[in-house]
Order: structure tokens, then C-alpha cells, then sequence
């Protein structure tokens, strides 16, 4: 009967939509608190352009280990891989042999091959995604430097004219201490993300494999037991986390138009926690894609605070842990007060946020 | 009887590694045991090992415990040990004269620091519930930041005699002094196994929590033990670490050894899920990954650079070879050959299975 009670108006709000509740209002307050505290810089529409300007390859990878995580595993070579990508592209580019669309190719290859790799041996091998993903990192890295160990500047014109091309939006914009008039400008990589954002989303959301993954993160027994296949979701997860990685490592070079051995050092770290930020956890069936964005954004503009603030770099580090033990917290003791039935939190039906309502029943 | 089987089955896949490396390098150079007297002290490629190896082997002591209780990893194990390490130069440094004394308080004064980074974690995972990998992925960004800070300055020298011999050798022992400090925690690792519950317990909570709870076992302060026994372990490797290489470098002190750390556990046989443990595994794994480091760069006259995909490659077919599907199908096929022999028509194709079967690389699944 409950299930039929489940369909009137009055829901509770899943665990999922919660968390990214939770993320999306830190990172409304704050982007106001950044506002309030240096409004010559944060109110520029250009800032936050920038934010998905600069950081378009985080965003990306993010989004591709959002999906990992979900289904319930972990992907740690996405760094490594984007780094691999980064070089790989930039040597054929340098080479004079390669196009554009051949370097493009060959990043996608590159992702997909690892995808293929990992999400093979952790889906149908069954071996733990921490130890394999760490082989596919130390592979990656391995292949980095045996490729080329010098930082690499990519000449070719059809690829600079690439890395230079913005889109401008002329009706908005900031008038310098001049007072000329200087336009938004929106890269391609930011582009890229949007897309991305919208299909994953997507397919998360309204396809039968998003559905999958989110019923073998909650409970790969009971997923095999509905008939779902279970290793073929997992495969299919890594592959396109592999193939996000690749992705990232191609707007990535062409965000900085050339690679370094160093480049996308320790990002999977950083997308892992833009994740947790964004509300998925790492036991797998709860989370949000819309969230993992917001996640990466909120590090982000805690990034550029610090970076306004003036503080020591080595602050900035220590500050960002902070915030990020503030987050966790914060988002672990809603959880419990939830998980005690003494939180109850129920939106209007105009308010409710579009994701699964398989936590709806619990707690 | 049985339960020795048990327990050798468990460490099959940490021993057969180590076997297989052993070979590898004896086929490379025969004097691969050789080892040679220096004023006194013993060096050789195994002494070498053991020495190199000694901070990973007490990480991943501290990390087995760990990821058995709380079924999940700290990864902030060397950002850990690097801050124990600067509370430690710190008091040396500013002891003035450096004696034996100096050296213990200091010694004690960065297991406090490790106690308090325990405490920090600890309160993380088992009160807030947060996952392990996560809690410690605070320290992890923020941890060298604050020993640089601790330090004041970049890589302050720890230039005293005292140091230098618990970093390399005393004079008149023939071990290197970190072999016998490893040894030592060792052994008190598992006196402290041997006479208390705290494996029962640990092993309880990580198979799992709720019916630990039922049964009078308090997973909270179980997962909190560990962390705590884990900050203990980052101070005695950041310890060694920084009395062997003399000076406190906060930046590249003990940089991925989480990763190594983690990688010991898993070849160790254990599960990353939690559950039942063995330290034994673990420090096995440890030695390995260190001799499989020193193999490929033996091995392979390349940039050693180029030594993370070989490494890679290494890991990959060992999981691969250890992954429970494998050994189902190898258990499927001695049985199979089994039973062929014993119907007594052991037929021609039956030669190239069992010649599968017979590869040391599979471990053949126990039979219940």
C-alpha cells in the first residue's frame, strides 16, 4: 500500500535530490558570500564564465566519475589518462603527420582503450576498481613519460587557431578603467561541458542504462535478481568514464594549446571530491549528475576566494581542506538526522528536482 | 592441520609473487643473494630491500588494520607522516644539544602529533560516518601545507650523528638500523594480535557492523582504534623516513606511498572491502612491491621513468591471475581433469589442460 501512498503529491525528497539540494544552495551562498566580499570581480559575468573557461577538463572528468561512482566503484587513472591524452595529442600535432580531427580521434581511442581495459577486468573479472584504476594510472604515467618527458608547445596553425577560438557575446559584458567596452568571451571547452552536462544528464536520467546504474549501486544482488545486467552497466560505466577522461584531455590542450609531463597532475583526486561535494557517495546509488558540476564549481570558487583573499598559497591548501571537512559534515549530519526520521524535508512539486525516487521509502 | 592450509592459501598469491620475482632475478644474475660486508654491516641486494622497504611495511600495517575495520582506505597516510616528521625536526631542531633523550621525546612527541591525526580522522569515519577515502582526502590537500608550515622553511637538515645512525647504520650492528626498527614494530604488532582481541574485533566489525553491534562490540570505537593505530604507524614511517634521508622535505616526503600502501594490502590477499585481514599478507606484499621496483630496475636498462607501466602491466596480470573468476575456472578445470583421471580415461586432450592447470601462476581454489 505504501507504494500507493508513495504517488501522492506530498514526497519525500530522495536521498539523492537532497544531497544535491545541499551542494547547489553551498554553492548559491557561496558564490553571494564571493559577491559580498569582492564585488569588483565576482559580480563580472566574465568570472564566471572563466570558471567553466579554465576548468572545463575537471568539470568533464567529474561528470564521467560521477558515473563510476554511482554504479559503485572508483576511477583514479582519469588524471593520468587526460595527461596521456594531453602528450599523446600533442606529439602527433607537432609531428606534422596528424590533423586536427586525427589528434581529436586519437584522444577519444586513448580514453575508450582504457575504459575498455578497466571497465573489462572490473566488470567481467570482478577485481577491485581501486587496484586496477591504480594500474591504469601508473600505466598512463608510464606511456607519458616513455612518449615524451619536455614540455611540448603545439604549433600548427589549424590547432592554435583551435586553441584560440572564443565565442563572444557582445551584448554582455564590463567596461574596463577606460571605459572601453569589453565583451564576455566563452571558450570552446565551456561549450564542451554544457553539451556533455545535458547529455549525460540525459542519459542518466531518461534511458534504461542510467536507470541501470543506479539500481546496481544500490544493490547489485537485488539489480541480478530484477534481471539487470550487472557487469555489463559496470563495463559500460568505465567506458565512458574512460572515454570523459579523453575528452577532458583534449579540451584540456586545447584550453593551453600544449602539454607538460605534470599537466592534470592529481586531478582524479580533485574530481573525487568535486563528486562528493556534489553529493554522490562513494558507496554507489545515490547521487546526483546535475551535482557533480555544482560540486567542481563550488571547489572552485573556493579556489578564486582564497586566490582574491591574498592568502599564502599554503593556507589556500589548507583552507580548501577545511571547507571541504565543513562540507562532509555538514552533509553527513543531515544524512543521520535523517536516517533518525527527525529531519523531514518536503518540497512543493514545482520545487522537486528531476533523479530517481529510490530512496524514497527508506529511512 | 586444516587451519595452516587455510592460512597458506591465503598467502599463496603474496608468496608466489615473491617466488616469481626471485626467479626472475636469478636468472638476470646469480649472485642475487650475494651480500657483502661494509664496515661491518651487511648490503646486498635483500638487505637493500628490506631497508627500502621498511616505511612501506609499517604503512601497511596500519592500512590492513584500517581497511579491514572500516572497509575502506586512507589515503592521506603520507601527508600524515610528513607532518609527525615535522613536529619531529622541530623538537630536535630546537632541543640544542641532540642526545639519545632528545631523539626518544621527539620520537614521542610526533606519535602524539600521529595520535591527534588518528583522532581527527578517526572522528570522521566512525562518529560522522563519512567513507575513509574521503576523510582523509582533507589531510591529503591540506597535510603538507601545514608541515610546511610546522617547518617554517623549506627541507630544514637534520645533520647530528644520532640521526644519521638511525638512518643508516649503527656502529658494530651489521643490520641497518631501520631493518631492526621494522622488525621491532613487527613484532610488536603482533604480540599486541597474539594477546589481545583486537584482530576478533576488527574482523567482526568490518564483515559487519550492525551485527558487531548487536554483539556487544562498539564499531565506532573499533573503526576509531584502528585510525588511531594508523596515526602511530605514519609516525614511526615518518620517523624512519626522515632520519634516512636526513632532511625534512615536506613536498616529495613519502609522496604516493598511499598508493604503494594500498597495493600491499590488496597483493597481500586481502580484501578492500573489509573483513578478515592478514598482516602477514601485507608485510609480504610490501617487501614485494619493493623488490618488484628494484627487479624492474635492474631488469630493464630503460629511464626508470618509463618504470610505472611495466609496474602497471605486473599489477594487472596479477590481479588478473588472482580475480575470482579465474579461480573458478581453474578449480572447474582440475576438477574436471580430476575426474577424467579418475574414470581412467585420461584422454589425449585432456594432456594440454592439465598442463594449463599446472602453471604455478594459478592458484587453485580450496576445496570446501
Amino acid at each position: 500500500m505504501r507504494s500507493l501512498n508513495a504517488a501522492k503529491p506530498k514526497k519525500r525528497l530522495s536521498n539523492s535530490n537532497l544531497l544535491f539540494l545541499i551542494a547547489a544552495v553551498i554553492f548559491v551562498l557561496m558564490y553571494l558570500f564571493a559577491i559580498i566580499s569582492f564585488p569588483g570581480s565576482f559580480l563580472q559575468f566574465q568570472t564566471f564564465f572563466d570558471l567553466f573557461n579554465l576548468n572545463a577538463p575537471l568539470i568533464i572528468m567529474t561528470l564521467g566519475l560521477c558515473i563510476v561512482m554511482i554504479v559503485g566503484g572508483i576511477d583514479i587513472s582519469i588524471g593520468q589518462v587526460c595527461a596521456l591524452v594531453m602528450m599523446a595529442c600533442a606529439v602527433l600535432l607537432e609531428s606534422g603527420l596528424g590533423s586536427v580531427w586525427g589528434a581529436l580521434l586519437l584522444a577519444l581511442g586513448i580514453g575508450i582503450a582504457f575504459g575498455l581495459l578497466q571497465g573489462y577486468l572490473i566488470a567481467y573479472l570482478e577485481i577491485q576498481p581501486f587496484i586496477i584504476t591504480l594500474a591504469g594510472l601508473f600505466l598512463a604515467k608510464g606511456l607519458l613519460t616513455t612518449l615524451h618527458k619536455d614540455p611540448i608547445n603545439v604549433t600548427m596553425p589549424a590547432f592554435v587557431s583551435l586553441v584560440d577560438f572564443k565565442i563572444v557575446i557582445p551584448w554582455l559584458g564590463t567596461e574596463n578603467r577606460l571605459g572601453v567596452f569589453i565583451p564576455c568571451e566563452i571558450k570552446a571547452g565551456a561549450v564542451v561541458v554544457v553539451v556533455l552536462v545535458v547529455l549525460l544528464a540525459a542519459l542518466m536520467k531518461w534511458t534504461r542504462f542510467g536507470r541501470n546504474v543506479y539500481a546496481v549501486g544500490g544493490n547489485e544482488q537485488s539489480a541480478m535478481m530484477l534481471g539487470i545486467n550487472v557487469k555489463r552497466t559496470k563495463f559500460f560505466a568505465y567506458v565512458i568514464c574512460g572515454l570523459t577522461a579523453g575528452i577532458a584531455g583534449f579540451v584540456f590542450i586545447m584550453q593551453i594549446g600544449g602539454a607538460n609531463v605534470g599537466s592534470a597532475a592529481l586531478f582524479e583526486l580533485k574530481a573525487i571530491a568535486s563528486n562528493i561535494i556534489g553529493g554522490t557517495l562513494l558507496n554507489g546509488g545515490v547521487g546526483n549528475l546535475l551535482g557533480s558540476p555544482i560540486g567542481a564549481l563550488t571547489l572552485l570558487v573556493i579556489n578564486e576566494l582564497i586566490r582574491a583573499a591574498g592568502v599564502q598559497s599554503n593556507f589556500q591548501a589548507i583552507v580548501s581542506g577545511l571547507l571541504l571537512y565543513l562540507f562532509i559534515v555538514l552533509q553527513s549530519v543531515v544524512m543521520s538526522l535523517r536516517g533518525r526520521r527527525k529531519f523531514r524535508l518536503v518540497l512543493a512539486p514545482w520545487l522537486r528536482l528531476p533523479g530517481m525516487k529510490k530512496a524514497e521509502n527508506q529511512g | 592441520m586444516r587451519r595452516l592450509k587455510a592460512q597458506v592459501s591465503h598467502l599463496f598469491l603474496p608468496l608466489s609473487v615473491l617466488v616469481i620475482l626471485i626467479i626472475i632475478n636469478l636468472i638476470k644474475g646469480a649472485d642475487y643473494f650475494s651480500i657483502t660486508v661494509v664496515k661491518g654491516a651487511l648490503y646486498g641486494n635483500i638487505p637493500n630491500i628490506l631497508f627500502g622497504a621498511s616505511e612501506l611495511v609499517i604503512l601497511s600495517i596500519g592500512m590492513a588494520l584500517v581497511t579491514a575495520a572500516s572497509q575502506g582506505q586512507d589515503i592521506g597516510i603520507g601527508a600524515g607522516a610528513t607532518i609527525t616528521s615535522a613536529v619531529f625536526v622541530l623538537f630536535v631542531l630546537n632541543a640544542g644539544e641532540v642526545t639519545l633523550l632528545t631523539i626518544l621525546a621527539g620520537f614521542l612527541v610526533s606519535c602524539v602529533a600521529g595520535l591527534v591525526i588518528g583522532v581527527f580522522n578517526g572522528i570522521l569515519v566512525s562518529v560522522f560516518k563519512v567513507q575513509p577515502m574521503v576523510a582523509t582526502l582533507i589531510l591529503f590537500m591540506g597535510g603538507r601545507s601545514i608541515a610546511f608550515m610546522i617547518d617554517g622553511r623549506l627541507s630544514p637538515i637534520l645533520a647530528n650523528d644520532i640521526s644519521n645512525q638511525i638512518g643508516t647504520v649503527i656502529p658494530g650492528v651489521p643490520l641497518q638500523t631501520p631493518i631492526i626498527l621494522t622488525a621491532v614494530f613487527i613484532a610488536i604488532v603482533a604480540v599486541v594480535l597474539k594477546t589481545t582481541n583486537l584482530r576478533l574485533y576488527v574482523e567482526s566489525v568490518g564483515i559487519n557492523p550492525s551485527a558487531a553491534r548487536l554483539n556487544g562490540i562498539d564499531p565506532k570505537k573499533i573503526i576509531f582504534l584502528t585510525f588511531l593505530i594508523m596515526g602511530i604507524c605514519t609516525a614511526v614511517a615518518g620517523f624512519i623516513a626522515v632520519n634516512k634521508a636526513g632532511r625534512h622535505d615536506s613536498v616529495n616526503l613519502l609522496k604516493f606511498i598511499m598508493m604503494d600502501a594500498i597495493l600491499a594490502v590488496a597483493i597481500g590477499g586481502n580484501s578492500l572491502g573489509g573483513g578478515k585481514f592478514s598482516i602477514t599478507g601485507s608485510i609480504i606484499g610490501a617487501y614485494t612491491i619493493e623488490m618488484l621496483n628494484r627487479t624492474l630496475l635492474r631488469l630493464i636498462d630503460v629511464d626508470p621513468a618509463t618504470i610505472p607501466a611495466f609496474k602497471a602491466v605486473f599489477i594487472i596480470i596479477l590481479m588478473v591471475v588472482a580475480s575470482p573468476v579465474v579461480r573458478d575456472f581453474a578449480a572447474k578445470a582440475l576438477r574436471w581433469v580430476r575426474f577424467r583421471a579418475d574414470s581412467g580415461t585420461v584422454p589425449e586432450t585432456g594432456a594440454p589442460d592439465a598442463a594449463v592447470v599446472s602453471d604455478p601462476d594459478t592458484p587453485a581454489k580450496k576445496e570446501v
